[in-house]
């Protein structure tokens, strides 16, 4: 029998990992297909990315682009929608379809045998929805009804209302991803019918395939099913990203006899192409992105206040926003803030230690094999590269980048994207026992807010 | 509240230390606990399986020379923190208490609280958790797995050296018998006033445990229901009869007792509790009475062929599959079986499992209503 040892087992050798190669072409029409040959198992993720997203809508629209997405889903004009359900189970795949800020995605996952089949699917969902105005009105409905229900629910509602509220009241902005009650109110199937035919394009769409295929199958079939689509772009958009307020506030939605306070505490964040990326990923995973972070350790560990608490930066091709979100027991709401102040304001007063700096970098650098083990998450992150405007290298050198990251850089990325004093407070809570507590804090005026403010 | 504190440092690790060194190895870990198993896992990069080992072994040893008072009252408030957060301030978060508790009898095992009240949390003591720890946490009542990029005879080794040392146990007390009826005998309805926006149900069936020859036509029997967009509930509920919003059904996959079929319904707004109840009952029947559609079984097949295949892809899921059937039954292998097991099951097997269990003497409903006067 072995003795325990104590001594903590040093690292083996690392073994290569890269991000798999895929090849990016494109269709006369300019649809333009990325391939990532992966032949683990016989699987193959097809994914049709276009450049149709809630950043492209009008405020009153608001809703839209979602609304179509999912009502692709719902039949095409040769199979109505318990047709095409189970056309794609009889393939074995489901499918999925959504929209974004910044794109739309439809997408399945079949076993390789289907290839064929499955991309001519969903192909005609794309191209050739049926867009019926019962099924419409039934989306609608049920994107209402999880709004209604959304009220109920502290956490999303919290997320929801908080990120809107950081954007000026004119932009697409400030109201959510997927509309507001008044604006989907108003949506219609022929709304629904004109955006797909305004936006959906060859020139803004991708089709990605990763997995057991072979980039020559997929420029025949691409061809076969895509090559005589023909219509025009539609015209680029840009979208106010602009913060709603340059000074400090704090707003309470009233929830009774609530046993936690769900707090966010955030602004505008910075745009997904700017220069400090980097430094700015590495500064959050030490503010609040991995477990050991700054916020989790004093609210959760230190202080027993919450189960846990976090941030993050939403990353768009627009400025999304930076967040602090976290639940906390209902009498220690403002101890819990101020504490969230207090770290904001370390992270930019000082640089951080070599070994916070390396526990993020490390994690940030060793995590990345892992965040790709499926063909599904391969076609993800293509996703992303093509919709934010990535370089094509931006995997393969994504781990030098995070490494090359250093702690004077994180304080300056602190100091430039941590807007101390601007700080937006939200708090979803038992108002009568917070509100009195949060006016002691100086964290600038404090309103209370309706259910139904826009 | 165990699980959390076996993240509170061991002999030569420190509070905290373990998601610290697993996240600097660039790895990914949690815990979880269910009713029947506690998972305890992290995916690193394949140079740091060694520092997951010793990390792992060092808790199984030496656990209880790094528990103190404190650490437990900080936890314990974290924990009724995490009980606030997904049972309490969450719409319908107590569902998943509730309904084993209405589906099993009081001196069930199933039958409690998984999280504990907050009268049982304010009760733990460090002795609890010795305890507990003396009887359980011990190499031969543990699976260890391991999948991924590795060589097997050096991981053996590996695991040889690390937890090789590490004392059995004195023997865990026998279990209470987990044996129920195969049904619940009569419909059992419980109603519970929330602060929740629209009635949601939740109806369980008592079902064959996971392992049992007929669990496959049970499973298969869930996913006609409730998997998918083309399955029945959403097509009868969301899209036909437009009574509500969502509706989809699943297995628990338990191993001992008795396993369950639960059908999850929201009703859209403006439609009454006993609309959509009416609606669950009325696709329940049809199936129990009716059996498959032409060309059902076929796609419910191929859906599961995929979603197994997609679970393969990835080191942790690999683990977890693995690790469930060796815990529960002692042979990984299984795994090995499952689709072959699922192509064996005949139409006429689905037919008898659904006239046999999914009439109303095998329905226990659970549900929700919005508090009259309360919310917003």
């Amino acid at each position: 029998m072995s003795a325990p040892t104590v001594v903590r087992p040093a690292p083996g050798h690392s073994r290569p990992y890269r991000f798999p190669a895929f090849e990016r072409t494109s269709l006369p029409n300019g649809v333009e297909l990325i391939v990532a040959p992966v032949h683990r198992l016989p699987l193959v993720t097809i994914r049709f990315v276009l450049d149709v997203g809630a950043r492209q809508e009008a405020r009153n629209d608001a809703g839209v682009a979602m609304l179509t997405a999912a009502a692709l889903a719902e039949g095409t004009t040769r199979l109505d929608a318990l047709a095409l359900a189970n056309e794609f189970e009889r393939l074995g795949g489901a499918l999925s379809s959504y929209a974004t800020w910044d794109a739309t995605h439809v997408r399945t996952t079949v076993l390789s045998t289907r290839l064929r089949d499955a991309l001519s699917l969903l192909t005609e969902v794309v191209r050739t929805p049926a867009l019926d105005e019962r099924e419409v009105n039934r989306l609608k409905e049920e994107r209402l009804a999880e709004l209604l229900e959304l009220k109920t629910e502290p956490r999303g509602l919290a997320d929801e209302r908080f990120t809107s509220s950081l954007y000026k009241s004119g932009s697409r902005f400030s109201a959510p991803e997927s509309g507001s009650e008044r604006s989907v109110q108003q949506l219609t199937v022929d709304a629904c019918r004109s955006w797909h035919a305004q936006q959906f394009a060859p020139a803004v769409t991708a089709l990605i395939v990763a997995g057991d295929v072979e980039i020559d199958q997929v420029l025949q079939l691409a061809t076969e099913n895509l090559g005589d689509w023909d219509a025009a772009a539609p015209a680029p958009v840009s979208v106010d990203d602009l913060p709603a307020r340059e000074y400090r506030s704090v707003r309470v939605l009233d929830r009774p006899g609530a046993p936690q306070t769900e707090l966010r505490v955030g602004h505008v964040g910075l745009p997904r192409l700017h220069p400090d990326y980097f430094d700015v990923v590495v500064m959050n995973a030490i503010l609040g992105g991995v477990f050991n972070s700054r916020i989790n350790m004093n609210l959760r560990e230190r202080n027993a206040f919450t189960y846990g608490a976090f941030s993050s930066f939403e990353w768009r091709r627009d400025a999304g926003p930076f967040v602090v979100s976290t639940a906390v027991a209902t009498p220690v709401t403002a101890s819990a803030l101020r504490e969230t102040m207090t770290e904001l304001e370390r992270m930019r007063s000082s640089e951080p230690t070599a070994d916070e700096l390396s526990l993020s970098t490390s994690y940030l650098d060793g995590v990345f094999p892992i965040r790709f083990e499926t063909t599904d998450a391969i076609a993800g992150a293509l996703a992303s590269l093509r919709t934010l405007r990535l370089p094509n290298n931006y995997y393969d050198t994504y781990r030098d980048r995070v490494r090359a990251v250093t702690a004077g850089a994180v304080a300056r990325a602190a100091q430039t994207h941590l807007h101390f004093e601007h700080m937006q407070v939200l708090a979803v809570g038992d108002r009568s026992v917070i509100s009195p507590l949060l006016a002691d804090l100086d964290l600038g005026p404090l309103s209370v807010i309706g259910d139904d403010d826009e | 509240m165990f699980e959390h504190m076996l993240f509170q440092g061991s002999e030569h690790v420190a509070a905290n230390e373990h998601f610290e060194l697993i996240q600097r190895a660039g790895g990914t870990l949690n815990g979880s606990t269910w009713l029947d198993r506690t998972n305890y896992f992290e995916t690193v990069p394949s140079q740091q399986l060694e520092l997951a080992l010793w990390l792992e072994a060092d808790r199984m040893g030496r656990l209880l020379p790094a528990m103190t008072q404190e650490k437990l009252d900080t936890q314990r408030d974290v924990v009724k923190n995490e009980r606030r957060w997904s049972v309490d301030n969450q719409p319908y978060g107590s569902w998943w208490e509730r309904l084993p508790a209405l589906c099993f009898p009081p001196t069930h095992p199933f039958h409690h609280s998984l999280m504990g009240s907050m009268e049982d949390l304010s009760a733990a003591s460090l002795d609890d958790v010795a305890a507990f720890f003396r009887t359980y946490y011990t190499p031969d009542n543990a699976v260890l797995t391991i999948s991924g990029d590795v060589d097997a005879d050096e991981a053996n080794r590996l695991v040889d050296r690390h937890f090789g040392w590490i004392p059995r146990g004195y023997g865990r007390p026998p279990l209470d018998s987990m044996d129920v009826p195969e049904k619940f005998g009569a419909p059992i309805r419980e109603v519970v006033e929330d602060e929740v926006a629209v009635p949601r149900v939740f109806l369980a069936c008592r079902t064959p445990v996971l392992g049992s020859k007929d669990y496959y036509a049970a499973s298969i029997i869930a996913t006609v229901l409730g998997t998918g967009r083309g399955c029945r509930l959403h097509q009868t509920l969301v899209r036909d009869r437009q009574l509500a919003s969502a509706a989809s059904a699943f297995t628990f996959d338990l191993s001992k007792g008795s396993d369950l079929l639960v059908v999850d319904a929201t009703a859209r707004p403006g439609v009454p509790l006993d609309a959509l109840e009416a609606g669950v009952a009325d696709v329940l029947d049809e199936l129990q009475q009716g059996g498959l559609r032409e060309g059902e079984l076929d796609r419910v097949l191929a859906q599961i062929e995929t979603d197994f295949v997609t679970s393969m892809q990835s080191a942790g899921d690999r683990a977890e599959q693995l690790s469930r059937f060796a815990t529960y039954f002692g042979e990984p292998r299984l795994l090995n079986d499952q689709l072959q097991r699922y192509g064996e099951v005949t139409e006429a097997d689905v037919r008898a499992m659904a006239r046999a269990r999914l009439g109303p003497d095998n329905r226990a409903s659970l549900v929700y209503i919005p508090r009259i006067g309360g919310g917003s």
